[in-house]
């Protein structure tokens, strides 16, 4: 029950319950629309943590599962008629299995060869639904307005689909802490610090990373879901944007890899200094050049992140930062 | 299609795999050398495009002859790239040096945007064709391959018979031994480096001939270097070349019995299922 008490979830948790309450209490559309981009962000990117930070694996191209299970979901939805949480939860199933069967081959590459074939699965993935009928092909799938009837008409199902992303957001945190808790957890990051040794100990890598992969790649198969459905059409060059992937690393570097805060704050600070660069009338060509500078600067400096510096910096935050 | 259409085809892709080759070339030998995969070389490749196509418009330089200037300045872009965002982070873990080249790119890319634009530009250079038989082959391709052997021969020169090239193989086999030796590593891995983007630019400038381009091409043959890197064996310079080959002649081939856009799936298919089998490349050396 102790673990349950630690600050260092809660401290977690209420962040993220001030990031997602705040349109709520204003009822504003369009700063609904600005923390739904966070809220995403903070469910992927944690995510991501789970086998990035816990488990020193580097995915490149972990879009493939926001993008797989966003089409999974699309697909029901327009053909079948299936009601938004039964896609997302098929979206979610989808992009698991696809990490399962793909963790069963790729999972024994170590450092960049890993990083490099998770491009290649992506790209890949790209390719191969550009060209499947089924899904579209290179047009993609298009909503018809009336699939949001049930749910009070477009206004209210693009809140209801907040409220959504709201929940995951609450969820991945408490999972990411509850990981990292664990004998699980803990096994992940031997695997990290020294992956033989970690065997010799008595974990089993493979199976350990197998779900390490698995349990980064369900919630973002989710989240694809319900981003694509709140956009009402998916189309592969959106689904499977490479960028965005590297933009979520940027996101768990910048808050701290390996915490379970990191990635809330990194996800936030990233998104609302995008926002502003794009917005701002003396950045707005430069934007891109501004955010390379910033994480180059991160990178060569405070490889850490946020959470990670203050951890070093302060010990006594140990006890309440986790 | 007659068999002259194929064999046209398969020239063709013979050509551009040549070029491929070379795109790829610096990527390999930076990756060889000092285990970084450099995220930035897709804009490196744009910016030589670019470089061509500035000088060529504005001076009216013959094309192939701006290339040495290209070159020059790709090799200084690389070194400084090298000192600012490369050294501090050269030993550690792998994701630091793919998000530092990552960073650059995303500088980089900033900038050829907000100067450049993203609209398409092409360098208006012809050289006509040549005709063989029932064969005909653009001009300006087969100067390109031909200036993309010249320099793999070159750089195969300079990595096997002068003094920095092979401090720079030393240097890859093995960083502290070579230090141990006397050999300034630090020099030679900023100079490895400035090589590896120089490949880059010079390669960018030839694809610049070829087809129209914008700012953000180089990500096409970004992605199409990695393929080619793992086919000739990442690390493995001249192999990159055999790779590029390969790669032409799929390209050329695959059209022929099957849709056009499932060339990407084939080569990604072909990339992943060779990192897994044999990570060092099919012309790689054993680890």
């Amino acid at each position: 029950m102790k673990k349950w008490l630690n600050p260092g979830l809660w401290i977690t948790l209420l962040i993220t319950v001030a990031i997602g309450i705040w349109p709520i209490i204003t009822q504003e559309a369009a700063k609904r629309e600005v923390i739904f981009t966070v809220l995403m962000a903070i469910v992927f990117a944690s995510s991501l943590n789970i086998l990035l930070g816990y488990t020193g694996y580097v995915s490149f191209g972990h879009v493939v599962f926001f993008g797989l299970g966003g089409y999974v979901g699309m697909y029901l939805i327009k053909e079948y008629e299936a009601s938004i949480w039964l896609a997302a939860l098929a979206g979610g199933i989808a992009a698991g299995l696809l990490a399962f069967l793909l963790g069963k081959a790729i999972l024994k590459l170590r450092g960049a060869y890993f990083a490099l074939v998770t491009i290649g699965v992506n790209e890949a993935m790209r390719a191969f639904v550009n060209n499947f009928q089924p899904f579209g092909g290179p047009i993609g799938l298009e909503l018809n307005f009336k699939v949001y009837k049930p749910y009070g008409g477009p206004a209210d199902a693009l809140w209801m689909v907040y409220y959504a992303t709201f929940a995951l957001a609450i969820l991945v945190a408490v999972l990411s802490y509850a990981v990292k808790q664990s004998k699980f957890g803990l096994s992940l990051m031997a695997i990290r610090e020294d992956e033989d040794a970690a065997e010799v100990m008595g974990v089993v890598p493979h199976n350990a990373k197998t779900w390490a992969f698995i349990l980064s790649a369900i919630l973002p198969g989710v989240v694809g879901v319900l981003f694509f459905f709140k956009n009402g059409n998916i189309e592969p060059a959106g689904a499977f944007r490479l960028h965005y992937s590297i933009e979520n690393l940027v996101m768990v570097m910048l808050g701290g890899q390996g915490t379970v805060l990191g990635p809330v704050l990194g996800a936030f600070g990233y998104q609302r200094l995008r926002g502003f660069l794009v917005t701002n009338p003396i950045f707005k060509n430069i934007q891109l050049s501004i955010a390379g500078g910033l994480l180059l600067l991160i990178v060569l400096f405070i490889p850490a992140g946020a959470v990670g510096w203050l951890r070093n910096r302060f010990p006594r935050l140990r006890r309440v930062l986790s | 299609m007659g068999s002259s259409g194929l064999l046209t085809s398969l020239i063709d892709g013979i050509l551009i795999g040549v070029v491929y080759g070379l795109a790829a070339m610096g990527l390999t030998l930076i990756w060889g050398v000092m285990n970084v995969i450099n995220l930035s070389h897709g804009t490196i490749i744009a910016f030589g495009m670019f470089g061509v196509y500035l000088i060529f418009t504005t001076l009216g330089l013959n094309p192939y002859l701006t290339l040495v200037l290209v070159a020059i300045l790709g090799l200084l872009l690389g070194v400084a790239i090298y000192f600012i965002a490369i050294q501090r982070v050269i030993d550690a873990p792998h994701l630091s040096t793919l998000l530092a080249t990552f960073a650059v790119n995303m500088i980089l890319l900033g900038v050829g945007t907000a100067v450049f634009t993203t609209n398409f530009r092409n360098v208006d250079y012809a050289l006509g064709n040549i005709q063989m038989g029932q064969i005909t082959v653009l001009g300006t391709r087969l100067v390109a391959a031909l200036a993309a052997v010249f320099v793999a021969g070159a750089l195969y020169f300079f990595l096997y018979k002068t003094r920095p090239g092979k401090y720079i193989r030393a240097v890859a086999n093995n960083r502290a031994a070579a230090e141990l030796m006397g050999i300034p590593s630090t020099q030679i891995l900023a100079l490895s480096f400035g090589i590896g983007t120089m490949l880059a630019a010079i390669a960018g400038g030839l694809i610049a001939t070829l087809f129209p381009f914008t700012i953000l091409s180089g990500g096409v043959y970004e992605l199409k270097s990695f393929v080619i890197g793992v086919l000739g064996g990442l690390g493995n310079p001249i192999g990159s070349l055999a790779g590029g080959l390969i790669l032409g002649l799929l390209e050329s081939i695959i059209p022929i019995v099957m849709p056009n856009t499932w060339v990407p799936i084939l080569e990604f298919v072909l990339f992943i299922i060779i990192l897994l089998i044999r990570p060092t490349g099919i012309f790689g050396a054993k680890e």
